[in-house]
This record gives structure tokens, C-alpha cells and sequence, in this order.
């Protein structure tokens, strides 16, 4: 992964359109993933290009402990040995703090790393083009980084629906024939 | 944003070799379900399920396929085994409905009573599921499920279609409906 790039092609903005309806600019394919270092425990923190050489799901989410995260969160869990095929590093991502983030993983027995976008509040959703202002909340969105940090794939779902895993499982199988060498 | 079409379309068609199916072959409507035993609205969508079959007893056949989400319930991996076990020996329904109406009591010992009162041989029960033979046929279905988008349970396919509405019954009943030929249904 390489440092922190600035995106110029204007699509990390997110506005509020006249309805007050959301409409979130994601970073899209072949734009650098940029990097970023987060908290994944109160005392530990992680480094996007820690897991550079391989494939990462990056999955922002409003919040931890409400129902669709639950859902959708436990079905990347159970999806792990798939990802893991693909030797894909999944990440979670909220604006919830570490310390949140600690209690629900254990709660929940997820076996992946949630990151706190906590502080300042959101930035690196905002640099991925899927926070949302008026709510203080990611987005849901996905994106699907190959091995060389370029995004591959990217998707934000309604808010309240879980977007599933095919859209995921798709992009890496994609990147894993495009790349044989890296897995 | 996105060049893959998004998965709401059932991946793994219905296969009357392979699929546990409930109600006629002939039925205009085929509802598929990918559920877990453990799970709670699953254990709610079983009674709307069964007031649906007997509503449209000529129009509907459902079909069940896994889909456990093992690190949150830890005995669902164990009763889908199980089903699938009474299911080798013609007895999937009956066990699928036992496990559904015991979903408080899905330990082994529990699961085994189950299999005594519905009339299984229990030797060869033990023996598949000590063995784990249904394991990777329920593994099959889970992923059929995944890459079909499934994103939680229950989820149902009408007609291969993944419905998103609600699927209490007067929305299963509508859905349907909507399904079912207006000749057909207005015999």
C-alpha cells in the first residue's frame, strides 16, 4: 500500500441532495486505496498497509450493536474460511470507539479487526467518500482492495439493508485471476 | 458504481434430486428458504410457513436449504446435520419441524429424542452425524446461499427471485399471490 494519496477527481465529497436524502461519492475502482491508521483496541493500533500484498475487504458500517450490522458483520464471520481462500484480510470499520468495539467484537466472536474511525470523528470515512454528515454515521459500503491498493470494487448499500457477501466474494475472484501470483 | 449485477437471483437452482421440498412438484410458486435452526425469526417464519403450505396447499411448495451462522449459534451447524441425517433416512421434514419447534432444546441428547420419536434408526443416526457426513453438504448450501445473496436469515427466493419485503404472512400472502396466474387463481 502506498502513503496517503490526494484524490483529486472529486468523488470522496458527500452531500445532502434537496430531499435529505443521502448521496455518498465512494472512492471508485482503479483510484489508490488511501492509507490510514486506526485504533483496533483501546492500546493497538492498525496500519492499512500492514496487509499490503493481499487482498482487503474494507467494511464501513453505521454502528456496532444494532440488528443489520449484527447480520451482516456475523455473515463475514461465518464467510471467513471463503475470504481466507483468497487470503483476503477483512476489516471493520465505524465510528465507534475502541473501547465499543472491544466489547461488541467479543459479544459477537468476530474474528477480524473493527477499527475506530472515532477520532477525528469519521475522517476516514469521509476520505473514502461514505460518511454521512446530518447523521454522524458511516455509511455501508464495501470496497474490495487488491493487492496493490488499488480499489478493485466498490459498493454502498441502503443503510438498513445488508448488502451480503457475493458482491465481496465476486470482486476477489476477480482480483485472485487477474493476479495468481499474489495468493 | 458497480459492474456486478447485485446477487438476487438463486444461484443453485431447485434440484428435486438434491433439495428437500415440501408440497406439489406441479406448484406455480417455488419458495425457497435459506434458514437456521437456531434462529429465532427463522423459528417465527416456520409458522407463517406453514400457514402459507396450507393456504396455497395446491399453489406453493417450499423448499429448505442451510444457511447457519455457527459463531452465533452454536448448535445450529449440529441440528442442520441432523436434519440431514433423518432426511438420508426419509425423514427430513419431520426432523426440520422438530428442531424448529424445540429451538430451545438443540443439544445432542435433545436432538437424539427427536430422532427416536420420529422413528429413526438410531444407530445409523449416530453414526452420520458422529461422522460428520452431512457436514459438507451443508456447507454447499450455505455457500449456494452466499452467492446468491443471501444476507441474513431467513431469507426466501420466490420463484428464484430474493424477496426483501417483510415475510409476515399477509406480505408472504401477497407475494404469492402476485405469483400465482389470475386464471389459475381464480378457479
Amino acid at each position: 500500500m502506498k502513503p496517503k494519496k490526494d484524490n483529486s477527481n472529486g468523488t470522496r465529497t458527500t452531500r445532502r441532495s434537496g430531499n435529505g436524502e443521502h448521496r455518498s461519492r465512494p472512492l471508485q475502482p482503479g483510484v489508490e486505496a488511501p492509507d490510514f491508521e486506526l485504533n483496533s483496541t483501546p492500546d493497538q493500533k492498525v496500519d492499512l498497509s500492514h496487509f499490503s500484498g493481499r487482498p482487503i475487504v474494507l467494511v464501513f458500517y453505521p454502528a456496532d450493536w444494532s440488528p443489520v450490522c449484527g447480520d451482516q458483520l456475523a455473515l463475514y464471520n461465518e464467510i471467513l474460511p471463503e475470504f481466507n481462500r483468497h487470503h483476503a484480510q477483512v476489516i471493520g470499520i465505524s465510528v465507534d470507539s475502541a473501547w465499543c468495539h472491544n466489547a461488541y467484537a467479543q459479544h459477537r466472536k468476530l474474528h477480524f479487526p473493527l477499527l475506530a474511525d472515532f477520532e477525528p470523528k469519521g475522517q476516514v470515512a469521509r476520505t473514502y467518500g461514505v460518511y454521512r454528515d446530518g447523521d454522524g454515521v458511516c455509511e455501508r459500503a464495501l470496497f474490495v482492495i487488491d493487492p496493490d491498493g488499488i480499489i478493485h470494487w466498490s459498493y454502498v448499500s441502503p443503510l438498513g439493508v445488508n448488502p451480503g457477501a457475493d458482491g465481496i466474494l465476486n470482486a476477489l475472484e476477480e482480483i485472485t485471476a487477474k493476479e495468481p501470483s499474489h495468493v | 458504481m458497480s459492474e456486478h449485477s447485485r446477487g438476487t437471483k438463486l444461484v443453485l437452482p431447485v434440484d428435486e434430486a438434491r433439495d428437500h421440498i415440501r408440497g406439489p412438484a406441479e406448484a406455480a410458486v417455488t419458495l425457497v428458504e435459506y434458514g437456521d435452526f437456531q434462529c429465532p425469526h427463522c423459528g417465527q417464519a416456520h409458522l407463517v410457513l406453514n400457514e402459507l403450505l396450507a393456504r396455497f396447499d395446491q399453489d406453493v411448495r417450499l423448499v429448505f436449504r442451510h444457511f447457519p451462522l455457527t459463531q452465533i449459534h452454536p448448535d445450529a451447524q449440529r441440528a442442520a446435520e441432523a436434519s440431514e441425517a433423518a432426511g438420508a433416512q426419509g425423514r427430513f421434514w419431520e426432523m426440520h419441524d422438530a428442531l424448529f419447534e424445540n429451538q430451545d432444546a438443540l443439544d445432542l441428547e435433545s436432538i437424539a429424542e427427536y430422532a427416536q420419536e420420529i422413528g429413526l434408526d438410531m444407530i445409523e443416526f449416530a453414526r452420520d452425524l458422529a461422522a460428520g457426513v452431512y457436514t459438507e453438504r451443508v456447507r454447499e448450501d450455505f455457500l449456494s446461499g452466499v452467492r446468491s445473496g443471501v444476507n441474513g436469515t431467513p431469507t426466501f427466493f420466490i420463484n428464484g427471485n430474493r424477496h426483501d419485503g417483510p415475510w409476515d404472512l399477509a406480505s408472504m400472502t401477497a407475494a404469492i399471490e402476485s405469483k400465482i396466474a389470475p386464471a389459475h387463481h381464480q378457479r
